[in-house]
């Protein structure tokens, strides 16, 4: 379902470019659970940004869902990303003013949905990862783990294939990254494709495909392809 | 995204930051707020001044000898041309004819010394007649004006103004007593009310006498001016015709007068009141663009400190237009609310001004209540469009970053 075919990111620093991706062929399934490590600068975070299209390739095509998606308007990458990618982050990226259920259904009032409908929504998934009664607290008023598991609301209230997580148990106590780990691992059996950029390798192996990457390039692709 | 979501989120946004925000609409309040002052009082200086004159009476001519056009540059109403031949008594009399006129009343104007024993004083003699009480709303204080007769006949009395029956008989009854003016003496057969200065005269340091008495006081065969009033406020186009064509006719067919009609005086002060408040207006105005830019200032710092929601709303899947609309919206919330607050003291300033000066009707014109609006709110739209645009334009990824 996502298919990246020569896929190269260059960025400008001073007057020198650095290749943050180099020339990069990669083929991933629906439903795969993927983990990418490798140091710092090695690309890993540029490979993530560019799967969930926040950010284009300089040369090369992205295929998602057989759509050539490398030359997309703004607009048209916005459209993809609200529809088909959920994001989790290392440090949650909740809006402050808000409480819980009105983080989850951020997506769904900017896709315009009723607000009964995106309610009743928000809270389904509030419920299924746990937060049933922490609903109306605001991120200051939760825990790492909490906060951790309502971007997980969040990333999932419009039901998208793919989940792509950066480091999202980097903030987290072991407790709770093994309970967002659990979370993560139960919606990807559930179909959702999960790509994981971590450096703990303890998380890292738990994936069924490791990719190793090193100086823009993928430099291992190992374990099962496919459940 | 739905209207009442990008309302609802644009609320909060603003008031995350109280303090903030109670700064920027202050700011925009004041200027609304100025507007609204500044018009309340030209508009009520302007109301006074008409409705005072207006309260002279709207069927009001005044002939001059000479007509201004040949008499050079000068003040309207006072000048009289080099070639003219003099008004008359019998000219006045002439255009009573009129059956558009209602009265008239020849005015004859000098200075002169009066005495009375001991006491004596410069005063501004007034040659008048019977009709001019009723012209100028005058009433008396003590006594009657001046008797109803023929205007070419002269009579040894006098109507004093409050200062000048102050100043000679201090609270006494001043009536039956000689007045010497000059080489004449006239007895006082009557006293105004005080009434300041009315029109151009200071009835109160006025003495009247009959217009003959005063033209053989002054060695003057002509009048000043003739006060003219007309039958009604319709027909004073007509009447002022007339008397154009019967003093031509008396003048060899010259039209060597003018007659100034109080509507054309009436509508030039309105006018340069008009202007004068639309000048206050517009300076006031000023303080509303100040704000403006005050907004955009804030706005910019505001997505410089946002960025990482910025980058998470991109994120999440919104598009440029939305974040765009969501930053616009919060301007002119902010705009609003400020001028919802200004409107409010520009209100209260206003009710506070006609409390202390119960005499002028002040109140700002609808026209400038609609113009602070209106400005306030473009204000908000104009100087919101740039810092929402570059937060629609954030990169995403750096923004996440905090860059």
């Amino acid at each position: 379902m996502m298919r990246l075919d020569q896929v190269s990111r260059d960025f400008e620093v001073g007057d020198q470019i650095v290749h943050a991706l180099d020339r990069i062929d990669l083929e991933i399934q629906a439903g795969e659970y993927i983990s990418v490590m490798g140091p710092s600068g090695s690309g890993k975070s540029t490979l993530l940004n560019l799967l969930g299209l926040l950010d284009r390739p300089t040369s090369g095509r992205y295929w998602l869902n057989n759509e050539d998606v490398s030359h997309f308007s703004d607009n048209e990458l916005a459209d993809q990303r609200q529809r088909n990618i959920g994001f989790i982050f290392q440090s949650f990226h909740l809006i402050p003013r808000l409480n819980a259920l009105e983080n989850v259904e951020l997506p769904l009032v900017l896709a315009g949905v009723a607000i009964k409908e995106r309610r009743d929504r928000a809270r389904a998934v509030l419920d299924s990862v746990g937060l049933s009664t922490r609903m109306n607290h605001r991120p200051d008023q939760l825990s790492g783990g909490e906060r951790q598991r309502v971007a997980i609301g969040r990333a999932i209230v419009m039901r998208p294939g793919v989940l792509l997580a950066d480091e999202p148990t980097g903030n987290l106590d072991s407790k709770s990254g093994a309970e967002v780990v659990e979370i993560i691992e139960q919606l990807n059996r559930n179909g959702i494709s999960l790509l994981v950029v971590t450096h703990d390798p303890e998380i890292g192996g738990r994936a069924q495909r490791h990719l190793v990457m090193h100086d823009g390039k993928i430099v291992g692709d190992m374990g099962t392809r496919s459940k | 995204m739905r209207a009442n979501d990008t309302s609802r989120l644009a609320l909060q946004s603003i008031s995350r930051y109280p303090l903030r925000t109670s700064m920027l609409l202050l700011a925009i309040a004041i200027g609304v707020a100025a507007v609204i002052l500044l018009t309340a009082v030209g508009e009520g200086a302007r109301r006074y001044v008409t409705g005072e004159f207006a309260a002279l009476g709207t069927h009001l001519l005044v002939v001059l000898p000479g007509k201004t056009e040949t008499a050079g540059a000068g003040a309207a109403g006072m000048l009289i041309g080099a070639t003219a031949r003099d008004l008359t008594l019998d000219d006045a009399a002439a255009i009573l004819r009129s059956n558009r006129i209602r009265q008239v009343a020849p005015v004859v104007v000098g200075s002169g010394n009066a005495s009375w024993r001991q006491r004596q004083r410069e005063i501004t003699v007034l040659g008048t007649t019977y009709e001019m009480l009723d012209i100028q709303h005058w009433s008396m204080q003590r006594g009657r004006f001046l008797p109803q007769i023929d205007m070419n006949i002269s009579a040894p009395v006098c109507v004093m103004g409050d200062g000048v029956s102050r100043e000679f008989f201090d609270n006494a009854n001043p009536l039956g007593e000689w007045l010497r003016i000059g080489d004449t003496r006239c007895r006082v057969i009557g006293v105004l009310a005080q009434a300041g200065v009315t029109g151009p005269f200071d009835t109160d340091e006025l003495v009247i006498l009959p217009v003959a008495s005063a033209q053989a006081l002054f060695n003057t065969a002509g009048v000043f001016r003739i006060l003219i009033e007309a039958v009604s406020r319709e027909s004073m186009q007509a009447a002022r015709r007339d008397i154009i064509e019967i003093v031509k006719r008396r003048h060899q067919g010259e039209e060597d007068i003018t007659v100034v009609t109080q509507d054309a005086v009436l509508s030039t002060f309105d006018s340069i009141f008009g202007m004068i408040t639309a000048a206050l207006a517009g300076i006031a105005a000023i303080s509303l663009i100040v704000a403006g830019i005050l907004i955009m200032n804030v706005m910019l710092v505001a997505v410089s400190q946002r960025t990482q929601e910025i980058g998470l709303l991109k994120a999440l899947g919104a598009k440029r237009q939305q974040i765009l609309l969501l930053f616009l919206t919060e301007a002119v919330y902010l705009c609003f609310l400020g001028t919802l607050l200004g409107l409010a003291l520009g209100s209260l300033g206003t009710y506070l001004l006609r409390s202390l000066f119960p005499a002028i009707n002040f109140g700002a014109p609808a026209w400038a209540i609609f113009a602070a609006i209106g400005i306030a709110i473009s204000s908000g739209l104009v100087f919101g469009i740039l810092p929402a645009s570059r937060a629609a334009r954030l990169d995403p990824v750096q923004s996440l970053a905090g860059r």
